[in-house]
């Protein structure tokens, strides 16, 4: 039993669980439990109503079922909607404050918050669980403006910003899961750049999904102003579980004028055991505004983990010459199933668009790029480029491209390649013959299929994921 | 350094090699010559541990059983095959995987990896050495290289990696005659009394430039003659029809 534990946890690394106290609402899903979330985030009354009218409208909504991966039904009643680390319902002050056990946590993940404090300039808004437990380099960004905390902190500080934004993108009526998302959201980050600053470092949240059978529903707003850069990176890793966790956050990006906003994730959830067994399903809306002229978004996304992901990180390019672009890899293996692309809504006039996919497909698993580029009668002289790559590995394991294209006037232009291949044993053995072992030429060749996709992280983020990138495939080719 | 004693290669029930007998001492080049399909590079294949291959008989390299060692593991004893057809592999970088190679074959003797730095010297020097153009360093590895600039960056490899046995496999096939001479230059220049080399080719053109200590004729699985270069000269002429 020992030994079964044992390489259990070596299959996947971060698969433990902190015993820390959690003070948890009950199961279901009722008003009763949004009053209870919205009283012990000691919300203003605006955004209960706001929750509420979510949680009717979800009354007679039903979830999508369009998507290729099927999953057994939810039972929403059955979930927890909040759950938080006891330790902090207080927040604390500093980092000396944080329980040692969260801190020990983020040692496991390779993430020790103070370490990150003093050497890598990165600011940590941390999210264990539902609650913001530290965030750092808050005085550096005061200096210059820019806020950078909690949602919840938010909400209390800067009821003014997040009432005229928080929706604006993705509208409470969306759809199923961002309908259900904004009823009962407990935490996530909010950023605001205000009209010409660059953002001096890297911001950084690390998500992390504990209690268990709880439903994540994180929620992150980021507003550049006019003239403003900021550069945000999301990384997830998550302990092992054999019951299926729903995550479903909903993530709002506005960019004003001339602004751009920089969004770079690397997702390593749980993606259940060999034999599809358990696993995270991440059902995640992302959904970026280009809403002044020459404002850009760019979404870059690594996904190895979770046993099922299904998102469409999106833009919609509404002032005249933004940019949207879209990086993806997606990596799936075993029994994992993914169901990723983009959106790219071209409304202004000379909006370019980029997209580049990669997908990695290997045991069982299916791997599906589906995208939208829709191009309105009004978005003059637009352009859109496309690539999307699959690679193959064994002869169990799909594949799929479904592109959507519309283009409604005679001035824009689309471009669209596709190409699949297989990862072929003359490469491997070619990789053997000068002395690199099967993981190292699996790794290699990968993480030349993903080049193009790599090189938009920023570098703290590049040596990880492309080392996630060889470890998610380990024993994928016999 | 290498001995092969009754060597039986058969692929999908196809007996290909049938009972081949070579030792290879250090500081020896030998040459294999052979009409097509006589099993010279399945010979090559399985020297450097390719699978797919039902085999029987002996493998030893330095006194050791190869037979079960994997191919990386045998890469980094020592043995290097510069291919035929070296592989294209999109997006990897040329001097990246040659400092990958290097380190994991470094590691293996037990010697430092090499940093970024004083790997850069190293290719730059043998680079220069070999008269081989730096630029398809910093090009996608084989990608888009003509089938010179795949050989010369074959011989590139043996040379860096510095193998104890080196085995080319038609490396001479299709080249001009300034490639032929790189090639030669990467073979000589890593001669020496402890090194060995293993040749296969088609033509007595590369052994102008090489000269063999011994000469061997592969035909229908079995070395059938044995010589010294002089062998290479007469088959040139007569072909291989005779010696059948």
């Amino acid at each position: 039993m020992k030994q079964q534990t044992l390489e259990k946890s070596k299959e996947y690394k971060y698969g433990f669980v902190t015993d820390i106290e959690s003070v948890k609402a009950p199961k279901g899903l009722n008003e009763d439990v949004i009053k209870f979330i919205s009283k012990i985030k000691k919300e203003p009354k605006w955004m209960l109503d706001w929750r509420l009218k979510a949680f009717s409208r979800i009354q007679n909504m039903k979830e999508p079922n369009w998507q290729k991966p099927k999953y057994p039904k939810i039972n929403y009643q059955d979930l927890y909607y909040y759950s938080a680390p006891k330790s902090v319902k207080d927040k604390p002050k500093s980092l000396d404050e944080v329980d040692p056990k969260l801190l020990e946590t983020y040692k496991k993940l390779g993430i020790p918050l103070k370490e990150q404090e003093k050497l890598s300039g990165v600011a940590v808004d941390a999210v264990f669980d539902s609650v913001s437990v530290a965030t750092t380099f808050k005085d550096k960004l005061t200096e210059k403006g820019i806020i950078f905390c909690s949602i919840s902190e938010a909400i209390q500080k800067y009821p003014d910003l997040v009432k005229k934004y928080l929706g604006s993108v993705i509208p409470i009526t969306d759809h199923y899961f961002a309908t259900l998302n904004s009823a009962v959201f407990t935490d996530g980050s909010f950023v605001y750049v205000p009209q010409g600053v660059r953002c001096p470092m890297e911001l950084s949240t690390y998500f992390r999904i504990n209690a268990s059978d709880t439903g994540q529903f994180e929620r992150t707003l980021i507003i550049a102003d006019k003239g403003s850069y900021v550069s945000y990176l999301e990384g997830c890793t998550a302990p092992m579980r054999d019951e299926n966790q729903l995550h479903a956050a909903n993530v709002e990006l506005i960019a004003l004028d001339d602004a751009e906003i920089k969004y770079s994730t690397v997702q390593n959830w749980y993606p259940g055991d060999k034999n599809g067994k358990g696993g995270i399903y991440n059902f995640v809306t992302k959904r970026g505004a280009c809403r002044g002229k020459n404002s850009k978004i760019s979404w870059t996304q690594v996904e190895t983990g979770s046993a099922i992901t299904w998102k469409y990180p999106s833009c919609i390019l509404q002032g005249d010459n933004s940019v949207g672009e879209f990086y993806s890899i997606a990596i799936t293996n075993n029994y994992q199933k993914a169901d990723t692309g983009t959106k790219m809504i071209h409304l202004g006039k000379n909006t370019k668009s980029k997209i580049i996919s990669k997908g990695i497909s290997a045991g069982y698993a299916d791997n599906t790029y589906r995208g939208l580029v829709d191009i309105n009668k009004k978005a003059l002289n637009s352009r859109n480029f496309t690539q999307c790559d699959s690679l193959l590995m064994g002869n169990k394991c799909g594949a799929h491209t479904i592109p959507y294209i519309k283009n409604k006037n005679h001035t824009s232009v689309v471009e669209h390649e596709a190409t699949t291949s297989k990862i072929n044993e003359e490469q491997l053995y070619y990789c053997n013959q000068r002395g690199l072992n099967q993981e190292e030429a699996i790794g290699l060749i990968v993480n030349g299929f993903c080049k193009e996709v790599l090189q938009q992280l920023p570098m703290e983020f590049a040596v990880e994921a492309q080392k996630l990138v060889g470890i998610s495939l380990e024993g994928s080719v016999g | 350094m290498l001995e092969i004693k009754d060597l039986k290669a058969s692929i999908n029930k196809k007996a290909i090699l049938k009972g081949l007998n070579l030792t290879i001492k250090p500081g020896e080049l030998h040459a294999i010559m052979g009409p097509n399909g006589s099993g010279k590079s399945t010979l090559a294949n399985i020297l450097s541990g390719k699978e797919g291959y039902e085999i029987s008989g002996e493998l030893n390299f330095n006194g050791e059983s190869i037979k079960e060692i994997s191919v990386e593991k045998r890469a980094q004893k020592g043995i290097f095959l510069a291919f035929q057809y070296p592989l294209e592999i999109p997006g990897v970088n040329t001097n990246n995987f040659l400092k990958t190679s290097l380190n994991s074959v470094r590691k293996a003797r037990g010697e430092k990896e090499l940093d970024t730095l004083s790997f850069l010297k190293l290719i730059k020097k043998t680079s220069y050495e070999l008269g081989i153009d730096e630029g398809i360093l910093s090009r996608q590895l084989n990608v888009g290289f003509s089938g010179g600039e795949k050989k010369k960056n074959e011989i590139l490899q043996m040379k860096i990696l510095n193998p104890k046995l080196s085995i080319l496999d038609e490396t001479d096939s299709g080249l001009d005659i300034d490639a032929i001479k790189i090639v030669a230059k990467g073979v000589n220049t890593l001669r020496n009394d402890k090194k060995s080399f293993l040749i296969i080719t088609h033509y007595q053109r590369l052994l102008d430039y090489i000269k063999p200590d011994f000469v061997h004729v592969l035909s229908h699985g079995k070395i059938v003659k044995t010589g010294c270069s002089e062998l290479a000269q007469e088959l040139e002429k007569t072909g291989y029809k005779k010696i059948n």
